[in-house]
């Protein structure tokens, strides 16, 4: 590939409408038939397909610029148009400007006088106030005009004109052609459309009337070649060739005098094939269809919406040097690395520069190929000439390496990838990683970073990419690591922390377990930590974790269950390690090594923490079983007791609305407080026998652990488990009547009962009976439901406050200001601060008390 | 201890100065000096840097949690009777500045003097609620053989709002011109001035009558008073802002309205801010979620910037941005093309979505810093 070094910058674009001489210079060539090829399929001169138009078959030369294919990009030509025709698109300014200027001197109508003063009000607000309010005064000026009557320049009494949509126009009875309406546009001055905002260096209002069309290059509408060696032409050429046909066509009725309706007929014909090759979803018209009814695809339906050139072609690019995998975990790897398969590192590459230093190392990776790992693929030659490296041409590149060359090598490990999880809702969806190449198939990576990615193991694609030149590895280095993304611009937590088992190893460890001396070191041996202090005989889980911790760290904070936890010169004291301290979001502890000692070291304790519960788990064994959901008689009755008891309540409510005894909340009806206060009832009965079971439960029961530790799940959880799911709610009630009077065919009308309603008294160990099945999966599909409606409209906001807020930025004064150096905030934030340097969005002063007076 | 702490002012943001002066306490002077000192290097560090893309990341944190938020509108607010839309749809509704709103809602507080009292409180809850004239009457009927409309009115309701079917009929003639009514007993006779009138005009009589606008503040349709902490408040449904801002009793700084658009008009652009925030803040907790404050605060300045409340849509704060192809590459892009071209603007390329789309760099982050290199030249000519 061809090096390239940016030298020239765009610096502006203007827009502006294309006059018919600017059609005719940019143009190469007329075209003058509508016939695409001839007999040998060879393209006709003068045709739409003309290769003076560029080329879009191998082998051609483009006539204009010499080019082959791919090199040529194509050039313009024109038709001329046998009738003037209206441009679709400017519409409503033709309209405006018929009714604003006279019809006899094409004048605005407004005094001269008027017309300066204007001119100069709309300058003056323009810098005031920006061009909205311009905008807006132009069109106040543009209704005021269109009442008025009477010229003021020649006097001449103006008369009404309607747009007959889509593109007619009528004066009373009589329909102005284009060519009349262009020979009036002619005469305006420039002075007067400057007021209605138009500016006439860029477009004259006679031109927004075609005369001349120009014709696309081919390369912009290339025909494809079929299976059956048949040609199928693109729609803007099928669209074209309408145009051409009919063009013709009205010229020689022309120029044989037809009859006027004929010419009319045909030129109205002619506006529609124009118009529809414009834009073929205007209404009131039908669209263009392929023989087989297909709507065609013409210019406007190219630009517009999300498979439109700007957002599908212009704003999202595309890349090389990127792969995609199935991602799997690893938790061995460190979590600022990535492994690769070996398949992956032999097809990504990374560009070294040859020098007198590296110039050995080059020839070896040269010598070595694109087969053998590391090698390389490709060489550079003088920064112009690629050359891939095979084995004919690998033996002649090994000689001719020399300083100055480009060697395309494989990527190693500890080279700089960006690594990516789409949707890539926040700015950890891509991270830096280092690579690993490891043996498999599939992207390996420490299960700590699937929270920021919010990717899991279940089939999970994700993709990276090889950054290609120093500045943008050196960028992805220090702004993207995974370790220097541990904290959120979101509220200031940490993204990344230990998970699941993870949480639940620390917390046993550091709850109760302690192992021999020599069972402690291997442990620690197999998390990779070889500096410990001088252990007991027996070493206590909080020792052992400790061994993990800076060696001067100070730490006070609180566990789930709100005890106190002290680390003391790197020495855990007191306290449980759990969700808490080192669980993703809530994970202080990780967060104020972050502060103190940096990403690094918050990293290599994530990690080491991540690996220590899992070792812990792997030596002490752990699992959950059905047996923990089972309950003691006792227990059993006390939970039917309250179920019971709730019945009764709900009974009581039913009755007393019976006999129409319950006091209406105000402004609701009985019925709807009847319903108010029993849901209340029923919901508390999943949280009183949650309290139940939290105060039964052994605390070494391995589900109650889970839920302590916040590894995963809840005491409800459990509960629902173990005793009574509860009350099914559907959208913030209890289930509705769905038959006449009653929610299934076997309850009697008008049945208020919980069990009627959804109440779901079995536990998901004892089973659910087919009634209370159906109530659970009315809830369950509705939050399915929701989640499928949500995600398209959360992800439109999104893509709003993006495309609304990507330009604003900090600048060097410290203001935050949009693109147009608009003012937002004197100081971001009102004190300065970014979010993710932050400790949950504060200087924590208090801390920083403790700290000297400790000190 | 004062001094020292008075030489940091400028330096450390005045939040911050006030905790540590109000922990001074507990130091020596020495101590207290050390954590100035450590305040400060830690504000330093925390300090944003010229050039971060501070929208964008506003944008993610917003974006990136509303993926998490319940879809169901409405939720209780508190209490068991008032429903307020919350959660993501209410959150479009204030990032895209809805001119009317789901459910508009008032907070009204009362001053001190009969905040504690359930009378009083439900007495200028009454007086507050809009009472049509349908809510009065038991029962609508037409009377075919007099073409008339009659009214049987609720007479313990008009009781209890203190008013008189008198009143009532002064208020219905005035509103309905076109008619005659009069009192007959119970009942409320309604009456076209023409003679022999069409079946369907009684019919639309009747029906006009109904939303007739008898007492209270127009718009108010649900009043509820309630207990929050030790102080008695009303909530309703339906806002009118201005109007219940001038009655005596009420609190007039403490009441407020969830209609942005309104307090923006009777309380002006600052006002209408704060309640983005409030309102904004409100959803995000209800939610469960956290988002920092300044991501809250940057996007109510967004909202508010211009002088008027804007939304995040494209005939908003989008649809104003200077640069064509920003415009054109959010939504409606041959509307701004062909705009633009009648204009003959000019696109300065100075922000980021048109550089990506030419492929240079963007002017934000690390795509922002420039060599500036004195060419040999001009070092001469000195």
């Amino acid at each position: 590939m061809q090096q390239e070094y940016v030298y020239k910058k765009i610096n502006h674009i203007v827009f502006g409408i294309l006059s018919p001489k600017l059609i005719k210079k940019m143009a190469c060539t007329k075209i003058v038939t509508a016939e695409l090829y001839d007999k040998e399929g060879y393209p006709v001169d003068g045709g739409l397909m003309d290769i003076k138009l560029g080329v879009i078959d191998p082998g051609l030369r483009c006539k204009t610029c010499g080019g082959k294919l791919k090199e040529c990009v194509g050039h313009f030509g024109y038709i001329e148009l046998a009738r003037p025709i209206i441009h679709i698109k400017y519409i409503k300014v033709i309209l405006d400007l018929l009714q604003s200027t006279c019809r006899e001197c094409s004048r605005l109508m407004l005094e001269n006088e008027k017309i300066e003063e204007y001119l100069r009000l709309l300058e003056k607000l323009e810098k005031e106030k920006g061009i909205l309010q311009k905008k807006r005064k132009i069109k106040e000026i543009l209704v005021a005009l269109k009442k008025s009557t009477k010229c003021p320049h020649c006097k001449a009494k103006q008369i009404k004109i309607k747009l007959e949509k889509p593109y007619s126009f009528y004066e009373k009875e009589k329909r102005l052609t284009t060519l009349e309406i262009r020979s009036r546009f002619e005469k305006i001055p420039d002075k007067d459309i400057e007021i209605l905002g138009i500016n006439p260096a860029y477009a004259r209002p006679e031109w927004t009337i075609l005369t001349i069309l120009p014709i696309p290059p081919v390369t912009m509408r290339p025909s494809i070649t079929l299976e059956n060696g048949e040609r199928s032409e693109d729609d803007l050429t099928h669209k074209l060739g309408d145009i051409v046909r009919i063009n013709q066509r009205l010229f020689e009725n022309i120029n044989a005098g037809a009859p006027e309706i004929i010419v009319e007929d045909l030129w109205d014909l002619l506006q529609y094939h124009i118009t529809t090759y414009i834009d073929n979803t205007v209404t009131q018209i039908p669209p263009a269809r392929h023989r087989s009814g297909q709507l065609l695809k013409t210019l406007s339906e190219r630009i517009k919406s999300k498979e439109g050139r700007f957002r599908h072609n212009l704003v999202g690019k595309r890349v090389n040097f990127a792969a995609r995998t199935v991602i799997s975990p690893d938790p061995k790897i460190r979590i600022n690395e990535v492994g690769i398969p070996l398949e992956v590192a032999k097809e990504l590459t990374i560009p070294e520069k040859v020098t007198e230093w590296n110039l050995e190392y080059c020839k070896e990776l040269v010598k070595k190929g694109p087969h053998n790992y590391p090698g390389a693929n490709y060489v550079i030659k003088g920064g112009v000439k690629k050359k891939q490296i095979t084995p004919d041409t690998q033996e002649q590149l090994h000689n001719e390496l020399e300083p100055g060359d480009v060697v395309e090598r494989h990527i190693i490990n500890g080279d700089v990838s960006i690594f990516n999880r789409q949707p890539s809702l926040h700015r950890m969806s891509i991270m830096a990683h280092k690579i690993k190449v490891l043996p498999g198939k599939s992207f390996r990576l420490n299960p700590a970073v699937t929270a920021p990615y919010n990717a899991d193991f279940d089939g999970d694609e994700m993709n990276l990419h090889i950054p290609q030149n120093e500045e943008a590895r050196t960028e992805a280095d220090i702004l993207m690591q995974v370790q220097t993304q541990i904290i959120t611009p979101k509220n200031g937590s940490n993204v990344m922390g230990c998970m699941e088992d993870s949480i639940t190893g620390n917390y046993m460890l550091t709850k109760y377990l302690s192992f021999t001396k020599e069972k402690a070191i291997e442990i620690l041996g197999k998390i990779g930590i070889e500096e410990f202090p001088q252990f007991k005989e027996t070493v206590t889980g909080k020792e052992l974790f400790s061994a993990l911790l800076p060696k001067d760290f100070d730490f006070y904070g609180e566990s789930k269950s709100n005890e106190p936890v002290i680390v003391k010169k790197g020495k855990l004291i007191s306290g449980t390690i759990d969700e808490a301290t080192i669980g993703e979001s809530d994970g202080t502890l990780l967060r104020t090594i972050f502060k103190s000692y940096g990403p690094e070291v918050c990293a290599n304790v994530l990690t080491n923490s991540f690996r220590l519960g899992i070792a812990v788990l792997l030596e002490e064994g752990f699992t959950t079983s059905l047996k923990d959901s089972d309950l003691s008689e006792s227990i059993k009755e006390k939970i039917q007791t309250v179920i019971k008891d709730s019945k009764k309540v709900v009974d009581g409510l039913i009755h007393r609305y019976h006999d129409k005894q319950l006091d209406a909340l105000p402004g609701k009806t009985l019925k709807e407080t009847l319903e108010i206060e029993i849901l209340r009832e029923l919901n508390m009965v999943r949280n009183r026998v949650g309290s139940i079971i939290k105060e039964s439960a052994s605390e070494f029961n391995p589900t109650v652990m889970m839920a302590r530790s916040g590894a995963k799940g809840n005491i409800l959880n459990l509960a629902q488990m173990a005793a009574c799911i509860g009350q099914q709610a559907l959208r913030g009630a209890r289930i509705k009547e769905g038959y006449i009077k009653r929610t299934l065919s076997v309850f009697k009308k008008n049945d208020l009962s919980p069990k009627a309603r959804g109440f779901i008294e079995n536990s998901f160990k004892s089973g659910l009976n087919p009634i209370e099945f159906f109530f659970g999966a009315m809830t369950g599909r509705d939050s399915l439901m929701d989640t499928a409606l949500r995600t398209p409209k959360s992800g439109y906001l999104y893509r709003r406050l993006a495309n609304a807020l990507q330009d604003i930025k900090v600048e060097y004064d410290n203001t935050v200001r949009d693109a147009n150096k608009t003012i937002i905030q004197f100081t971001y934030g009102e004190d300065g601060v970014e979010v993710s340097k932050s400790d949950k969005g504060l200087i924590d002063v208090k801390s920083i008390i403790k700290q000297v007076k400790g000190g | 201890m004062e001094e020292i702490i008075k030489k940091y002012k400028g330096i450390i943001p005045d939040a911050l100065l006030d905790e540590i002066n109000s922990n001074s306490d507990q130091l020596n002077r020495k101590q207290l000096e050390e954590v100035l000192e450590k305040t400060k290097a830690a504000y330093e560090f925390a300090k944003i840097q010229p050039g971060e893309a501070i929208g964008i990341i506003t944008a993610e944190s917003f974006g990136e949690p509303g993926t998490q938020m319940i879809l169901r509108t409405f939720h209780f607010a508190g209490v068991a009777e008032l429903n307020v839309s919350l959660g993501l749809p209410r959150l479009i509704e204030i990032f895209d500045a809805r001119k009317t709103i789901k459910t508009p809602s008032m907070e009204i507080h009362l001053k001190k003097e009969c905040n504690n009292d359930v009378d009083k409180v439900k007495k200028i809850a009454a007086i507050i609620k809009q009472t049509r004239f349908q809510e009065l009457v038991s029962e609508f009927s037409i009377n075919l053989a007099k073409m008339q409309v009659e009214a049987l009115l609720k007479k313990k309701k008009i009781r209890e709002i203190g008013i008189t079917p008198v009143t009532i009929i002064k208020i219905l003639q005035e509103t309905l011109k076109s008619c005659i009514v009069k009192s007959d007993g119970d009942k409320i006779i309604l009456k076209t001035k023409v003679e022999n009138s069409e079946l369907t005009e009684i019919y639309k009589l009747k029906e006009k009558a109904k939303t007739v606008f008898i007492k209270g503040i127009k718009g108010v349709t649900h009043v509820l008073p309630v207990k929050r902490g030790n102080e008695f408040i009303i909530l309703t449904a339906g806002t009118n802002l201005k109007k219940v801002l001038q009655i005596k009793e009420i609190d007039q700084i403490k009441t407020t309205s969830n209609d942005i658009f309104e307090i923006a008009k009777v309380l002006g652009i600052e006002a209408a801010r704060q309640a983005v925030i409030n309102e904004t803040t409100n959803v995000i907790k209800d939610q469960g979620l956290e988002i920092d404050i300044r991501h809250i605060m940057f996007i109510s300045d967004v909202l508010t910037i211009s002088g008027v409340f804007k939304g995040i849509t494209r005939s908003g704060v989008t649809g104003e941005k200077e640069s064509v192809l920003a415009r054109a590459s959010f939504e409606t892009p041959i509307k701004h093309i062909i705009n633009a071209a009648l204009s003959g603007e000019k696109d300065e390329l100075n922000s980021v979505i048109e550089n990506v789309i030419l492929n240079q760099p963007v002017p934000v982050g690390t795509g922002l810093p420039d060599l500036v290199a004195k060419m040999k030249d001009e070092e001469n000519e000195k």
